[in-house]
C-alpha cells in the first residue's frame, strides 16, 4: 500500500511565500493575544492559588456552589464545570490564602453541601504559594531555554560538524546570560527572567547567522514558530497554562525537531547525490520523498493523542489538546518553515 | 551514557555486525536476554508477590495522597539562638558587675548592647574573653552612650539553619510515623524546604495539622496584678502580653476568642517531656492529654508550682492558651494534664505532636497537592483505556498498511510497551498520569522508526533491488536518521527531568525510556526478524 507515489513532485517550496504569510499571520495573532491578555493565562502552578475539584452526587447549580463559597469568604473564587457536565464535577479556584488554607477543604465541603443540599466529594486540592509559583515559572522558562540550547548544539554538531563551534557558542551565551542575570539581581529587576530568555533566544539566532549554522537556524526557527503558535492558541482560547503544558511544549519541541531532522537528513543526502540539481529542486525532492513517512507518523501519533484527548480523562485533557496542536504545527513547520529557511539563506548569500 | 559513547557504541555495533549481521549469534542472544529480563521485571506488577518483587510505583496522582512542600522559617531558629545568647550575656554582665543600658534583639538578626562610654573598656575586655565567637559589627557613640552591634558568625548562622531543617525533618518524620502512614517520603529540598509525600492518606486535614504545628509548649503565669481590660484597650504592661484561648461551641461551630493577660517569661517549656498520652476523663467523658516530665522537668515543675500557689498557670501551645488552671498544690509527681475541649482525634494528634517534640522553627505550607483515591482510580482507568484504544488502532493500522512487515512492527510495539514497564519497575521510577500520557505518546511515535525503515525499503524495492538488498539498504541508511531524530526527543526528556517537578518528572522518565526502547526494538529486534526470514527461511518476497 502506498499513500504518495515515490516520483510525486509536489512543489512545496514554491508555495513558501503563502506559507510565510500564513505562519507570520498565526504568530502575529498569537503574540497579539498574549499582549492583550498580559501573558499566558497562568494556572495555579504558576500564578499561585488554591484549586479544589468537587464532585457532587446529584445535579447541582453553579449559583448554589457560589452561594456556599460566599458564606466562608470565598465569594470571589471562580467556579467552572470540569469535564463532562453529566459528572457534576466542578473546579473552584481561589487566590492563594497561605495560612488560611488550614482546614479549607473541609470548610468548602461543609459550605457547598449546605448551600446545594447535595453530598460533595472533594476529589483534589492543590495549593501553590506565590513564591513556589514564581519559582516554577522561572524553572519552566529555563527548561525551555536549555532544551533549545542543547538542541542547537546537537544540530550544529551533527549537521555541520561544528561541535566545538556550537559548544563555544553555548558557553558564551550561558556565561553572558549568567552575568546579565547577576546584574539584574543586583539592581533588583523583578521578573527579569522572561526578558532575559527572549534576549538569549535572539542572541542565539544572531549567533547562528554569523556562524552560518543554517540547519540549526532553520530547526530552531521552526521550534520557536511551533511553541509561539501553541502558546498563542492556548491564549486565544483562554486555557490555563500549567506545568503539564510545559511538558507538552517540550514534547512538541522534540516531535517537531524529529520531523525537521528527517527532512534535513534527506536534503543532505540528496545534495550529495544530486549535486547538479538546484537547491530548491533538492529540497522539494527531499520533502516529497519523506512525505509518506511524515504523513504516516503524524497520523499514528495523532490517533493516540486524540484517544488521550477523548478518553484520557479531564486532567490530561489540556495536555492532549496541546499535543494535537503541536502535531499539526510541528509537521507543517518542518516542511514550510525549516526547509524554506535553508533556501532563503542560500538566495540571500548569493545576492550578497 | 554520553553522546560520544553512544555513537561509539553504534560504531562498535557496526563492526560487530548489527549492520551486516554476518554473525547473528551475539546480537540475537543479547536481544533475547533483554526481552527475558524485561518480562521478569514486569511480572511482579502483573502477578503479585513474584520475584524480583519490584512493582511499578504509582505516583500520588494515581493512587491518591498528599504532596506538601514546607518552608522552614530558619531565621526564627537563628533568632532564638540569639535570644538565648542575649539572656546569657545579660546574666554574665550582672555577674561581672558591668552595667549596661539595654540589650536588644534587632529584626535583622543582630544584637545591640547599650553601654555607658566609661564602661566600654571593661565591656570589650569581657566580651573578648567570654564571647569571642560573636561577630563585632559596628559601634556608634553619642554623648556618653555607646551602642555596640553584634551578630553570629556566618558559618554558625549557616549551621544553625541547616540543623533547624534537619531537625524539622526528623520531627516531622516521627510525627508521621506515629500517625501511621505507609511509605511516607520526607526529604529536604533545596536549602530550607521540606518535601512530604504521603501516599494513600485520607485524613488529609489532620495530617496537615500534625505536620504544620510548631508545638512549642510553654507554661506561663497569668498576670493577675494588672487589669486585663485596661491592657486590651491600651498596651499591655511591660513583661506581659495578651494571648487568646479559642473556644469552639460544639453545637454551632462558632469560635469565641477569650483573652488572657499572660507574663512573657516562660516558667517551663515542653522540652523536658518524656511522654504524652490521650486520656479520657471518666467524670465528664472528655478527652485530655496527660503529660509526663523527666527528672529535671519534674524538679522545675515542682519548684514553679510550689512558688506560685493559688496563682493561675497558663498552658500555652504555639502562643494559644489551652487552659489556665489555678495551682492548688505543689505538684511533685511530674505529671500534668492539658485540657481544652478536645475531640478524641485532636487529643490523640496533640499527644503525638508533644511526644515527637517541637519543631526548631515554624514551618509554612508553600505547596499542597491532594488527590482523593477515587480520582486516582479514575485517572488510571481512563489513561489505560486511552492506551488500549490508541494502541489497538495503531496496531491495526500498521497491519493493514504494511501487511507482513506490519506484523513485525506490531510485535516490536508490544515489546516496546513491555520494555517501558520493565524499565519503570527496574529503575523504581514512579508512574504518574502524565507518565501514562508519555507511554501513550510513545506508542504513536515508536512506530515512526519502523515507518522510516519500511518506507526506505519500499523505495529501494521500487528501484528494483532484491528484498535482501533492499532491507539492508533500508536499515543502513535509516539508522543514523532515526538516531538523530530520537536524540532530540531524549534531550527534551532530559531537560524535563532536570527541571520538572513531581508528575512532570514521571512523564520525562517514561518518554526517555520509551525512546530508548523504541530504538532497540526498531533497529535491532525487527531487523533480526527480517533477517531470519530472508536468510534462514529463504523467503523470496517481502510483504511490505
Amino acid at each position: 500500500m502506498q499513500l504518495i507515489k515515490y516520483d510525486s513532485n509536489i512543489n512545496f517550496i514554491g508555495k513558501r511565500k503563502i506559507a510565510f504569510f500564513l505562519s507570520v499571520a498565526f504568530m502575529v495573532v498569537s503574540m497579539a493575544s498574549l499582549v492583550i491578555h498580559g501573558g499566558p493565562k497562568y494556572g495555579i502552578d504558576f500564578a499561585g492559588g488554591t484549586l479544589i475539584q468537587v464532585k457532587f452526587m446529584a445535579k447541582t447549580s453553579m449559583d448554589g456552589i457560589k452561594g456556599g463559597l460566599a458564606t466562608i469568604g470565598l465569594g470571589k473564587s471562580t467556579v467552572q464545570v470540569f469535564g463532562d457536565p453529566k459528572e457534576n464535577e466542578y473546579l473552584i479556584r481561589a487566590d492563594a490564602l497561605d495560612t488560611a488554607t488550614e482546614g479549607l477543604s473541609l470548610k468548602v465541603k461543609k459550605a457547598v453541601e449546605l448551600s446545594t443540599g447535595n453530598d460533595a466529594d472533594i476529589r483534589r486540592v492543590e495549593m501553590v504559594g506565590p513564591k513556589v509559583g514564581s519559582d516554577l515559572r522561572e524553572k519552566a522558562l529555563f527548561s525551555m531555554f536549555f532544551a533549545l540550547l542543547f538542541i542547537a548544539i546537537y544540530i550544529s554538531g551533527r549537521f555541520e560538524m561544528k561541535w566545538l563551534l556550537s559548544l563555544g557558542m553555548a558557553a558564551a551565551l550561558l556565561s553572558a546570560l549568567f552575568f546579565v542575570w547577576k546584574i539584574c539581581i543586583f539592581f533588583n529587576f523583578e521578573n527579569s527572567i522572561p526578558v532575559l530568555i527572549c534576549v538569549a533566544l535572539i542572541g542565539t539566532l544572531v549567533f547562528f547567522w554569523f556562524l552560518k549554522l543554517k540547519y540549526a537556524m532553520g530547526a530552531i526557527a521552526a521550534i520557536i514558530h511551533d511553541v509561539v503558535i501553541t502558546v498563542g492558541i492556548f491564549s486565544v482560547l483562554e486555557l490555563d497554562f500549567t506545568l503539564s503544558i510545559i511538558a507538552a511544549l517540550l514534547t512538541i519541541i522534540g516531535y517537531s525537531l524529529n520531523d525537521t531532522i528527517i527532512v534535513f537528513d534527506r536534503i543532505r543526502e540528496n545534495l550529495r547525490k544530486h549535486q547538479n540539481n538546484s537547491l530548491e529542486k533538492n529540497i522539494n525532492k527531499s520533502i516529497n520523498e519523506t512525505l509518506n513517512r511524515t504523513i504516516l507518523t503524524s497520523f499514528t501519533t495523532l490517533v493516540v493523542v486524540v484517544s488521550l484527548f477523548v478518553i484520557g480523562g479531564s486532567i490530561i485533557h489540556d495536555f492532549a489538546f496541546a499535543m494535537i496542536i503541536g502535531i499539526f504545527v510541528g509537521t507543517y513547520s518542518s516542511i514550510f518553515v525549516a526547509s524554506p529557511i535553508l533556501l532563503v539563506w542560500d538566495l540571500f548569500e548569493k545576492q550578497v | 551514557m554520553t553522546l560520544q559513547a553512544f555513537f561509539y557504541f553504534f560504531n562498535v555495533a557496526d563492526i560487530l555486525g548489527i549492520r551486516e549481521l554476518k554473525n547473528i549469534s551475539w546480537v540475537l542472544l543479547s536481544s533475547f536476554a533483554v526481552i527475558v529480563m524485561a518480562i521478569v521485571y514486569v511480572l511482579p506488577t502483573v502477578i503479585p508477590d513474584t520475584w524480583p518483587h519490584k512493582k511499578i510505583n504509582l505516583g500520588l496522582d494515581l493512587q491518591g495522597g498528599m504532596h506538601l512542600v514546607l518552608e522552614v522559617d530558619t531565621d526564627k531558629a537563628v533568632e532564638s539562638t540569639l535570644e538565648r545568647i542575649s539572656h546569657e550575656i545579660r546574666g554574665d554582665l550582672k555577674k561581672e558587675h558591668i552595667r549596661h543600658r539595654g540589650i536588644n534583639l534587632l529584626k535583622n538578626l543582630r544584637l545591640s548592647i547599650k553601654i555607658n562610654a566609661d564602661n566600654l573598656d571593661k565591656f570589650t575586655g569581657f566580651m573578648n574573653s567570654d564571647y569571642r565567637d560573636l561577630r563585632f559589627l559596628s559601634k556608634s557613640v553619642s554623648n556618653d552612650l555607646c551602642t555596640v552591634f553584634l551578630a553570629l558568625p556566618e558559618a554558625e548562622v549557616k549551621e544553625i539553619k541547616k540543623m533547624a531543617v534537619d531537625q524539622a525533618v526528623e520531627t516531622i518524620r516521627s510525627r508521621i510515623d506515629e500517625f501511621g502512614v505507609s511509605e511516607p517520603d520526607i526529604r529536604i529540598q533545596g536549602e530550607n524546604r521540606i518535601l512530604v509525600q504521603l501516599p494513600g492518606i485520607k485524613k488529609t486535614e489532620r495530617a496537615k495539622d500534625l505536620i504544620g504545628k510548631t508545638a512549642l509548649l510553654e507554661f506561663k503565669l497569668v498576670d493577675e496584678t494588672h487589669d486585663l481590660d485596661a491592657a486590651l484597650k491600651g498596651t499591655p504592661p511591660p513583661g506581659s502580653q495578651i494571648l487568646y484561648q479559642f473556644i469552639e461551641n460544639p453545637d454551632t461551630g462558632q469560635v469565641v476568642k477569650k483573652p488572657f493577660l499572660i507574663k512573657k517569661r516562660t516558667a517551663l517549656t515542653g522540652a523536658t517531656l518524656t511522654d504524652a498520652r490521650l486520656q479520657i476523663d471518666p467524670q465528664y467523658n472528655e478527652p485530655y492529654v496527660s503529660i509526663k516530665f523527666d527528672k529535671k522537668g519534674t524538679r522545675d515543675f515542682s519548684r514553679v508550682t510550689g512558688a506560685n500557689l493559688k496563682k493561675r498557670l497558663a498552658i500555652v501551645l504555639d502562643n494559644k492558651v489551652y487552659s489556665a488552671p489555678v495551682i492548688q498544690d505543689k505538684i511533685t509527681g511530674g505529671e500534668a494534664r492539658i485540657t481544652g475541649n478536645f475531640t478524641t482525634d485532636e487529643a490523640h494528634d496533640l499527644a503525638i505532636i508533644l511526644r515527637a517534640g517541637a519543631l526548631p522553627a515554624p514551618v509554612r505550607i508553600l505547596e499542597e497537592r491532594t488527590v482523593g483515591p477515587s480520582l486516582g482510580t479514575d485517572s488510571i482507568n481512563n489513561g489505560i483505556l486511552a492506551m488500549y484504544v490508541g494502541g489497538i488502532f495503531v496496531l491495526l493500522f500498521m497491519l493493514i498498511y504494511y501487511k507482513g512487515a506490519g506484523l513485525v512492527a506490531d510485535f516490536a510495539l508490544v515489546l516496546n510497551i513491555i520494555l517501558i514497564a520493565a524499565g519503570l519497575a527496574a529503575f523504581q521510577a514512579t508512574l504518574t498520569l502524565p507518565g501514562i500520557a508519555g507511554i501513550v505518546l510513545t506508542i504513536g511515535m515508536a512506530v515512526d522508526a519502523n515507518v522510516i525503515v519500511f518506507e526506505r525499503i519500499k523505495e529501494e524495492l521500487s528501484i528494483g533491488r532484491t528484498p535482501r538488498g533492499a532491507m539492508d539498504a533500508g536499515y543502513n541508511s535509516a539508522a543514523l536518521t532515526i538516531l538523530d531524530a530520537n536524540v532530540t526527543t531524549l534531550i527534551a526528556a532530559f531537560v524535563l527531568f532536570q527541571f520538572g517537578a513531581g508528575p512532570v518528572k514521571g512523564f520525562a522518565v517514561t518518554l526517555g525510556i520509551g525512546v530508548v526502547a523504541s530504538l532497540f526494538t526498531s533497529l535491532i529486534v525487527t531487523r533480526q526478524i527480517f533477517d531470519y526470514f530472508l536468510k534462514n527461511r529463504s523467503v523470496k518476497t517481502l510483504s511490505i
